[in-house]
């Protein structure tokens, strides 16, 4: 760049970078602190325990927390397959696995619409139902825990195990005293993701499960509605409490994950 | 991740697989079955639960796009306000995925290599986006670009519309996608140390010509990976747009709005077409991402 020095450059870039993120994350956040708080405290609370906005939330932490424990299980399960056994096509299930984050999240409600709705082949209709809520949050979550097991159970030695089997270990005493504690970190971080991800799941909920107030009617749900109907200051109040759920689990991750490291070092 | 790639030398002649094997007593016998028993039992549990989950849904959108015949599924994908909106997704796409190259891989060489107060605060604002929801994204952007927002009043004196509008669209598209190309960008940044980049410097190469013809050759293929995620996010995001777009038919809907709107006017072949589009574009991403790790590990182990 003639005329320009590589610390003028460097000082442009980081001016343009400041300018970017506060465009994009700072002041929206700034913003919407300062709607959630307008009235202080007491509206805050208001806002965020009114029966509608409460039953939500409290679904939201619910479901969340239902569909994040089933992702344990099943997610180290496949984890482990994919490992650990040898079938025809392992490659093609391997990378069908990330498809919930590359889908559209309004195709996947459709999708799990076309077999689980309405006219559904196999004769299961989940459309309206607090199910429904589950199983688009199972089907959007499903990579987190897969992912972050899958590499920890690459590098595991493998003769610590056939060590504990050798010395008459059964095999649920070799998985449960040898196997899953070198796991728990994984599966914890993936738990955590999943979590914040359904926390603020939206795309694929609106159309299956009807958005019905105390019923299928989830926090992000909720907030979309009350901006529909120009009510702001509760759909602000609502986001900060979620957002702030969503920011304790991912920091709490964080400090267990600082713990293991160090504890296994 | 199973098969032993190209370097691994499998070690098991087929003379050891012929040797004669030592009869087994009826305890090993039993043992070894009930281990296969295991083995089988867990992978049927784990791709059943796939298969239900994954699996049959996916064929389900073609049979369901195909039911009646090709036709009508000819003339959702030739409807005007289809064609608009896959051409504004296009649109959207095309103007936030650079911008967030651009700046991820700035936003990465910053928390890399840089060395400032409030780095931990920059990663921090980096991720937000993962864990808000992209609904709360649109909100927060309707109260600083809105009507009523923080610089609602000066983009209305200067005839800037940004809520309802394309540039809306385009901030809320590019702060969802945010942390992707960063995220990325920094493992590779951290693997290929600073070596390279001193030496080109103690020769005489400016920061400008380190960057172009050291660091980024170096970290291209992390780049890349992020540019891939970065797009299919960009282009199935659906909350945050729906809140900042007004969803105008033909002017502000994009591929995934589109989508929503034809299922609620129950027209479901238009909604399982553009859905099918969308679900390709997907899959043509998961092709580009299985190509690329199989490059990079390839490089590795290399």
């Amino acid at each position: 760049m003639p005329g320009v020095g590589p610390r003028s450059a460097g000082l442009i870039g980081k001016g343009l970078l400041g300018i970017y993120l506060s465009a994009l994350v700072l002041l929206p956040i700034a913003a919407l602190m300062s709607k959630a708080s307008t009235g202080g405290a007491g509206s805050f609370w208001r806002e965020i325990t009114s029966p509608e906005a409460l039953a939500a939330i409290k679904l939201t932490l619910a479901a969340s927390a239902i569909v994040v424990a089933i992702n344990a299980v099943f997610g180290t399960l496949i984890a482990w397959v994919l490992v650990r056994d040898e079938f025809p096509g392992k490659r093609a299930v391997n990378s069908v696995i990330d498809l919930p984050f590359a889908l559209p999240t309004i195709v996947a409600g459709l999708v799990l619409l076309a077999l689980y709705g309405k006219g559904s082949p196999v004769g299961i209709n989940v459309t309206f139902t607090r199910v429904a809520v589950g199983l688009a949050l199972l089907f959007v979550t499903l990579p987190f825990v897969v992912r972050s097991v899958q590499p920890v159970l690459l590098e595991l030695d493998v003769s610590m195990e056939e060590a504990a089997a050798s010395l008459g270990a059964r095999p649920l005493t070799v998985i449960r005293r040898v196997v899953l504690p070198s796991l728990v970190p994984a599966i914890v971080s993936g738990i955590a993701l999943s979590f914040a991800r359904a926390l603020g799941e939206f795309g694929s909920l609106v159309l299956i499960t009807g958005n019905l107030p105390f019923k299928t009617e989830v926090g992000s749900v909720y907030i979309f509605g009350q901006i529909q109907n120009e009510s702001l200051p509760s759909a602000a109040a609502v986001s900060v409490a979620l957002l702030f759920v969503a920011l304790v689990v991912l920091a709490l991750l964080g400090v267990v994950s600082k713990r293991w490291s160090r504890h296994v070092l | 991740m199973s098969s032993s790639g190209p370097g691994v030398v499998s070690i098991s002649p087929p003379a050891i697989r012929s040797a004669p094997r030592l009869p087994a007593s009826d305890a090993q016998r039993t043992a070894r079955r009930a281990a296969r028993a295991r083995k089988l039992g867990l992978r049927t549990l784990a791709l059943g639960y796939l298969a239900l989950l994954l699996g049959a849904p996916l064929v389900m959108i073609f049979y369901r796009t195909f039911e009646h015949g090709l036709a009508p599924v000819w003339n959702a994908v030739t409807a005007p306000n289809a064609v608009h909106a896959f051409w504004l997704s296009i649109e959207v796409v095309a103007i936030s995925v650079p911008l967030n190259t651009i700046f991820g891989i700035g936003m990465a060489l910053l928390l890399e290599r840089g060395r400032f107060w409030g780095k931990g605060l920059l990663g921090l604002l980096i991720d937000l986006p993962f864990a808000i929801s992209p609904v709360v994204v649109g909100l927060s952007l309707v109260l600083v670009y809105g009507k009523t927002g923080w610089l609602g009043d000066w983009l209305a004196e200067n005839g800037i519309q940004v809520i309802f509008s394309v540039p809306g669209m385009v901030l809320a598209t590019a702060v969802v996608s945010l942390p992707f190309v960063a995220r990325e960008t920094i493992p590779v940044l951290r693997e290929i140390g600073t070596d390279a980049e001193q030496a080109a410097e103690t020769l005489g190469a400016s920061a400008w010509q380190t960057f172009w013809r050291v660091t980024l050759p170096a970290i291209r293929w992390g780049v890349v990976y992020g540019v891939v995620l970065t797009t299919a996010r960009a282009l199935g995001e659906f909350g945050a747009v729906s809140i900042v777009s007004g969803r105008i038919e033909g002017q502000t809907q994009t591929l995934p709005l589109y989508v929503q709107d034809r299922f609620e006017n129950f027209d479901s072949t238009g909604a399982y077409t553009a859905a099918l589009v969308l679900a390709l574009l997907a899959l043509g991403t998961l092709l580009a991402m299985n190509l690329l790790t199989r490059r990079t590990r390839g490089r590795m182990e290399a």
